[in-house]
């Protein structure tokens, strides 16, 4: 028996958790940070090992009664998705160190509350029993509950429940969808069983495979966010800390399109190409809906809240295409939105910490009095706009272009959103950054950044980089499960309509 | 002249039963014989004695390699795989629940039970009974006695015998309703609301019981299914006795549109009692419904799902959505006593058979039952301890900022609602799952849909108090008593089994299904 890796990574943070209910006020933030640090080397091995071509796959009856397993393993997309969630922790926790406790909701308490939710992402991602996935799909929700109603700004309560409430719904309909799993893998094969590979091998009814990819696909589209249900993430960014909008949106809200591509493609594949045209309108919706709102926000958490729906409108768009490209570039595209809104959520942190508002209108000449954290800014908005370098527009290149050769004029809409990214970090910056430095302003922005901020920062900028300027270092890992998808929902890449004209 | 053959009697098989019952006699002896001071305390002994032995006495015949399974006296007791899980689970938490019945650092060394229950609320009786430091010991027998009956109830293999076990079970129940030692009045209300229904629906029970044993000629559940199967009468009879029996059950289970009894019955009751009787009254009531359901009337099983289905969706309804708009912690605990008689009711209505090593209906019921259970005990528990000058703090917004003065107990208690709410990684998701999964794999998927719409409601409700405890400014003046352990063993076991049978319900869900067949 092989040393359990991959449960390993995932009871890391865990442990760190339970550690922190000892009372140990003093030196909470740096045994939290000893953890988050060894999850996050744990992770970088799991990888060395992963690409070392270890089968790092764990198997063990759980629930025999229900088909249940504790099934965890690796593919590319998980890979990545883990290596962002170990790598954003300790971010995280470096920024949210000041973090100023209330009543019983310490910075301990805070801590404790971001390592569970790590281990608890961690295994839903790596997750290979359907039910294993549900359970802590759902139990994600209690940690970031917590995290969103204990330390954040005046309405804070009322985001939590609204962000729990609609997490809460999605998941009750794929409920359903899990129970009709069950049934129909007792009907099919005489025997339970919620093993993802087992299940996707099952030839169940194309029409009840269409209802119940439709219930995951709800949770999914709630978890995403996609209009029309995108309305808790701007209360939620609003409300909670920057920190905790960053473990929200960077990771908790990926689970929605990491879900649709290994749940709803995996296990329906008819029922998936049957639902595209409509999740296609619904990514464009989302696309230029969240940019718009981005463009009339003023509250900069809120700002940075629609620009994360505009982009989840791209990775669906991306996945719903099908295209080899266009898959890739959507996992592709998950990783990099993570890192590149951690990067503005935490600035922004920085800032409201200094001027302690986050309306645009609060703040004016910063660049002047602050040179480096307006400089930290702009690489964060420019990375949010995907500019050429940064290794955003590497997968918003591979979506369109994967989009343009399926489908032109889809292509030619979801530009647009491009255009309004532009406009709306340029702007936002514009009116943050440049201009006269008011008497608030100038009161309150004594210090430019300090050497912890730029600890939080530069790994997140070097990761942006890096990723831009090989995005190799992920595409390698990520391309072969975008082939096996497609092979497995059985399209092939459209020949270009340029290539075509060519010959 | 035929020869008369003495009844044979188990004596046996059926001595987790006599125990229980036995107990219950020698309390009452205790009650005339030994001077006032001894009494709480033997009592207290005697009753854990009792069910100690009882459940040691289950578990041997259950391990015993001989087969104990079969009809007990006389073909009126039914001792399958159904009645040893049942009676297990009735007597733990009869056990728990009835710990609670003895605390007594709450209430300054008093009980949560009147001084004297005879005696006018507010007259110089009551008034010298309670400077005497008189107590009602009698709760202890009482409860037994209840407990007693349940346990036949849900083994009966007639009607009849199932009829005077309900009696049995529910007499010393409408007693110890009126025994609180604050709010008299109230209390004793409660009592003869409880009464009064509790004599009507039973009424209903005897009228159904005639009916069926006019189209079958029998009360025996065997020959009941086996007349259906082989009808001399119009069937006219057979349904109006099925519905009146279901409405006897039913209301015992607290379903909609029977369920007007329950919140006043709950709010009333000293909290111990109401603790008792949310989960025991249930076990019990369900576990009969399902037996006399399955097992008797099984070969009509068409005719009454839907209409049980129909009971289960405005159950479900009624609970969850009044539920929303209590502002009284024991009557939104009555509610959601109430949604989860519906939530149980879905799967009665899937009547799923077993196979071996998957979910069937009964194996679903009771793990639902059993993962409830161990909420409600323990939620009731808590009830008891949040307490101001005036006693036990009912009012929901006199828990605000329960989780700054007690974040032990505001987070055992949110665990609990977590568990109530379905919340993956306690029980009750596990059991909700069951329950769903028993209701599609009987055809119902659209009552799973319903249901699921219903648990988000619900979860609502328990979050709101969740909210209060931990996101509200502290209320003034309440505080959280020190109780002793026999508050404390029920509250910490309730927490710990809840998560446990979140991560790890293999080992339980493997016993409910395996045994899960009933004999007649």
């Amino acid at each position: 028996m092989t040393f359990p890796w991959l449960t390993f990574l995932g009871l890391v943070p865990l442990v760190g958790a339970a550690v922190l209910c000892l009372p140990v006020k003093q030196i909470a933030r740096g045994v939290g940070m000893v953890f988050a640090l060894a999850t996050a080397l744990v992770g970088i091995g799991v990888a060395v090992l992963f690409s070392g071509g270890a089968d790092l796959a764990e198997k063990a009856p759980w629930i025999p009664t229900f088909g249940a397993w504790w099934a965890v393993g690796l593919d590319g997309m998980s890979l990545v998705m883990v290596l962002l969630t170990v790598l954003l922790v300790p971010v995280v926790l470096l920024a949210e160190w000041k973090l100023p406790g209330r009543g019983r909701w310490t910075p301990q308490a805070f801590v404790a509350l971001v390592l569970a939710l790590e281990s608890m992402s961690v295994f839903v991602f790596l997750a290979q029993d359907v039910l294993l996935f549900y359970l802590f799909f759902e139990a994600t929700l209690i940690p970031m509950y917590f995290l969103i109603g204990g330390f954040g700004g005046p309405r804070r309560s009322y985001a939590a429940v609204k962000f729990l409430l609609f997490s809460l719904a999605g998941g009750l309909v794929m409920l359903v969808s899990v129970i009709g799993l069950y049934a129909v893998s007792v009907q099919l094969t005489g025997a339970p069983t919620y093993l993802l590979d087992e299940l996707m091998k099952l030839q169940i009814d194309p029409m009840l495979a269409r209802w119940l990819m439709v219930g995951f696909l709800f949770a999914f589209v709630v978890k995403a966010p996609m209009v029309p249900v995108h309305t808790w993430l701007p209360t939620a960014a609003e409300e909670a800390t920057p920190g905790t909008s960053v473990l929200l949106v960077g990771i908790l809200d990926k689970i929605g399109t990491f879900g649709m591509i290994k749940f709803c493609l995996w296990l329906f594949p008819e029922a998936s190409t049957w639902v595209a045209p409509a999740m296609v309108v619904l990514a464009l919706i989302s696309i230029l809906y969240g940019a718009v709102g981005a463009i009339g926000s003023k509250n900069l958490l809120r700002l940075v809240a629609y620009t994360s729906i505009s982009h989840f409108g791209f990775m669906v768009l991306g996945i719903y295409t099908f295209t080899s490209a266009g898959i890739s570039g959507s996992i592709f595209y998950m990783v990099n939105h993570g890192f590149s809104t951690a990067a503005l959520f935490l600035v922004i942190g920085f800032l409201i910490s200094r001027r302690g508002s986050a309306m645009v209108t609060d703040f004016g000449g910063v660049q002047k009095l602050a040179p480096v954290l307006a400089g930290v800014f702009l690489m964060a908005g420019l990375s949010g706009l995907a500019l050429p370098g940064m290794s955003s527009f590497v997968s918003e290149f591979m979506v369109l272009a994967g989009t343009w050769a399926r489908q032109p004029g889809v292509a030619a809409v979801a530009v647009i959103g491009t255009v309004l990214a532009a406009v709306y970090i340029l702007r936002m910056y514009q009116r943050t950054m440049t201009g006269p430095v008011s008497e608030d302003v100038a009161r309150t922005f004594t210090t430019d950044a300090t050497a912890r901020e730029k600890w939080v920062a530069a790994p997140v900028l070097a990761v942006i980089l890096l990723l831009g300027f090989v995005p190799n270092l992920a595409l390698s890992v990520i391309e072969p499960v975008a082939q096996t998808t497609m092979s497995h929902v059985g399209v092939t890449d459209p020949v270009a309509p340029l290539g075509e004209e060519a010959k | 002249m035929n020869a008369i053959t003495a009844p044979t009697f188990e004596w046996l098989q059926l001595a987790p039963i006599l125990t229980v019952l036995l107990a219950a006699c020698i309390g009452i002896g205790i009650e005339a014989a030994l001077p006032r001071r001894w009494r709480f305390v033997s009592q207290v002994l005697l009753f854990e004695l009792a069910i100690g032995v009882a459940f040691v006495l289950l578990v041997m015949s259950w391990l015993s390699p001989k087969d104990n399974l079969g009809l007990m006296a006389m073909n009126s007791i039914s001792l399958d795989g159904p009645s040893y899980l049942m009676w297990g689970a009735l007597l733990v938490f009869g056990l728990l629940s009835m710990l609670v019945f003895a605390e007594r650092d709450l209430n300054d060394g008093a009980s949560s039970f009147a001084a004297s229950a005879a005696s006018v609320p507010g007259s110089a009786a009551e008034t010298e009974a309670s400077l005497a430091r008189h107590e009602h010991s009698e709760v202890f027998p009482l409860a037994l006695f209840s407990l007693t009956g349940m346990m036949v109830f849900v083994a009966a293999n007639d009607l009849l015998t199932a009829f005077v076990a309900l009696e049995v079970m529910s007499l010393p129940l409408y007693l110890l309703s009126g025994m609180a030692r604050r709010r008299r009045l109230l209390s004793q209300e409660a009592a003869l609301k409880y009464f009064l229904l509790g004599a009507l629906s039973s009424a209903f029970f005897l009228f159904g019981m005639a009916l069926t044993y006019g189209f079958t000629g029998s009360f025996d559940y065997g020959r009941i299914s086996d007349a259906i199967a082989d009808p001399v009468y119009g069937r006219g009879l057979l349904y109006t006795g099925m519905a009146f029996l279901a409405i006897g059950l039913l209301f015992k289970i607290g379903a909609v549109p029977f369920h007007n009894w329950v919140p006043d019955v709950y709010v009333g009751a000293p909290t111990p009692v109401t603790g008792f009787m949310a989960i025991c009254t249930k076990l019990a009531a369900v576990g009969a419904t399902v037996r006399i359901f399955y097992v008797g009337f099984g070969g009509e099983r068409w005719a009454w799902q839907p209409l049980v289905a129909v009971v289960a969706v405005i159950t479900m309804a009624i609970g969850v959505v009044v539920a929303l708009t209590q502002s009284d912690m024991k009557r939104l605990l009555a509610y959601s006593s109430i949604s989860h008689a519906g939530f149980i009711l879905v799967a009665v209505v899937g009547a799923t058979a077993g196979v071996t090593g998957q979910m069937n209906s009964f194996g679903s019921i009771l793990f639902y039952l059993v993962a409830y259970g161990f909420a409600t005990v323990a939620a009731f528990a808590i009830v008891t301890m949040v307490r101001n000058q005036a006693g036990e703090v009912h009012e929901i917004s006199g828990w605000a900022g329960l989780g700054r003065k007690s974040p032990l107990l505001a987070g055992i208690f949110a665990v609990l609602m977590l568990s109530f709410a379905g919340i993956p990684l306690t029980g009750g998701f596990i059991g909700k799952w069951a329950v769903f999964s028993a209701a599609w794999r009987g055809g119902y998927a659209w009552l799973v849909l319903a249901a699921v719409a219903f648990s988000l409601v619900a979860a609502y409700v328990y979050l709101r108090v969740i909210v209060l405890m931990f996101f509200a400014e502290p209320a003034d003046g309440v505080v959280v008593g020190r109780a002793s352990g026999m508050t404390w063993v029920p509250v910490a076991l309730g927490a710990l089994a809840s998560v446990y049978l979140g991560l790890f319900p293999g080992p339980l869900l493997d016993l409910v299904t395996s045994a899960s067949t009933f004999l007649r």
